[in-house]
């Protein structure tokens, strides 16, 4: 069972690897929606730094979300869900799965690139890696509701706005606390806690509702 | 009797007989509550004749959370037993619930700008809240979104149970965050820090809102049954057993269909 769950995350990050252009259009995503904020709100380097934390929360969360649709729904259209629900691997392991391999491919990368942002916006060098930790702890959990919600809109009609819809209410914690953590040095340690509490919650109880979704995608 | 009830023909046999009665209760226990918060109920002495719109937002907001919390019991059991009128009154409950969240917000809206000078705040309890509306709302959105209903139905059971998660942070959000937003003042633990003038007119509001809910409920579960037996009847008439005759006749626009099926 080992062997087939790690196969598939193996399988998921190859086919990433492959088309590269999805992570990348991902990566690409979030940095222009964090420099369109300087645009939008103005220049000034004190609002930057003070509100650059949220910024790049809420870009991360939407950057997460693009690549969501596309989870289930290739793998739905040409039927290597229906193999996959028979090779004996627990559609609870297989919605993990797919959660990690979202996870390394769009947290994890969002991660790495946030420092970068972080000095784009102005945010002071202490800070920088509490909004990395964060990003770290919580991104997991952006990727496990992701998974689940993509597996409840299988072969829904405009399944992309209303994966937006289910999800959006959903990240609403995880972003609360996120950028908490890495708004001021001193109080991170307590949202730091709550986020990662989160994101175990989410590792704990994501798989079993994603896996009742798909096991209805699949009736 | 409530296996009984649960069977959809007995269903609408009792129904019928409760829906007056629950309605007339409801709408005379309102009147009432309305009539005792506006006219009977002295002013607030910091808060003047404001205290008034308590009588709608807190009942409201209370029936937002409890209609959710029926929304999840109700799509579990749906999702458990495959309880057809379980599925019926989840779907039945979600348009009522956001409607009373919504005036919950608005109610509340309305009474903040005088009082806190503001008509929204990003407070931890407003934000729960709308986040709750937002639940509803993609509840309804998911129920519609697929071909076949009952498909809609179970993704939606999933999501109203995953949502309750978000009840107990609306509940207790007050007291585990230093918030705008006054703490509880009836269900507490120990007595009530709301006077007893005031809390009468408000427990008869809130049992008229909740005849109110259990009204509404009975009257768009019986509207979703007889809409799926009008359903059931149009499928199996003779016009649309000649209807796929026809299809039959033209078998690339079936299998166009068939391949469209999974589109967005």
């Amino acid at each position: 069972m080992r062997g087939a769950f790690l196969g598939l995350v193996r399988h998921e990050l190859r086919l990433a690897l492959r088309q590269g252009s999805d992570t990348g259009i991902v990566l690409g995503f979030f940095v222009l929606a964090v420099v369109l904020f300087p645009f939008g709100v103005g220049p000034e380097p004190a609002l930057l730094s003070r509100i650059g934390a949220g910024i790049i929360w809420v870009a991360a969360l939407l950057a997460a979300l693009l690549s969501l649709d596309r989870l289930y729904a290739s793998d739905f259209e040409d039927g290597g869900l229906d193999l996959l629900a028979l090779s004996g691997l627990p559609l609870e392991l297989v919605a993990l799965a797919k959660g990690a391999s979202h996870w390394l491919t769009t947290g994890l990368p969002l991660t790495i690139l946030s420092p970068l942002l972080a000095l784009l916006v102005d945010i002071e060098p202490g800070r920088i890696p509490l909004l990395v930790l964060s990003l770290l702890v919580g991104t997991p959990a952006l990727s496990l509701i992701g998974s689940l919600a993509a597996a409840l809109v299988l072969g829904a009609r405009r399944q992309g706005v209303l994966l937006s819809l289910l999800v959006l209410p959903l990240y609403v914690p995880p972003l609360v606390f996120g950028a908490a953590a890495s708004g001021t040095v001193a109080g991170a340690r307590s949202d730091l806690l709550l986020l990662g509490a989160l994101s175990l919650g989410a590792f704990a109880l994501a798989p079993w509702a994603a896996a009742a979704g798909l096991r209805q995608a699949l009736q | 009797m409530i296996r009984r009830f649960l069977i959809p023909s007995q269903f609408l046999g009792l129904s019928a007989k409760l829906l007056p009665w629950l309605s007339s209760f409801a709408a005379l226990l309102i009147a009432i509550g309305l009539y005792l918060a506006l006219f009977v109920v002295p002013p607030d002495y910091q808060q003047g004749d404001t205290v008034r719109i308590m009588y709608v937002h807190v009942p409201s907001a209370w029936m937002a959370l409890n209609v959710y919390l029926f929304l999840a019991v109700a799509s579990a059991v749906s999702l458990v037993w495959r309880q057809p009128l379980a599925d019926i009154a989840a779907q039945a409950a979600a348009p009522i619930g956001a409607a009373f969240t919504f005036v919950c917000l608005v109610s509340g809206s309305l009474w903040g700008r005088p009082m806190w000078g503001t008509w929204w705040v990003w407070d931890a309890r407003l934000t729960s809240v709308l986040v709750l509306f937002f639940l509803y709302l993609g509840y309804i959105a998911l129920v519609d979104a697929f071909d076949d209903p009952s498909r809609g139905a179970r993704a939606a059971s999933v999501l109203a149970v995953v949502g309750v998660i978000n009840l107990p942070i609306i509940k207790f959000s007050v007291d585990w965050w230093n918030t705008l937003h006054q703490p509880a003042s009836v269900l507490r633990l120990g007595a009530p820090t709301i006077y007893l003038s005031m809390l009468i007119p408000l427990l008869v509001m809130a049992v008229g809102f909740t005849l109110l809910f259990a009204a509404l409920l009975l009257l768009r579960m019986r509207t979703l049954l007889f809409e799926r037996r009008a359903r059931a009847l149009r499928l199996h008439s003779p016009a649309a057993a000649a209807a796929r005759r026809e299809l039959v006749g033209a078998p690339s626009e079936v299998l166009l269909r068939g391949a469209s099926k999974g589109d967005r």
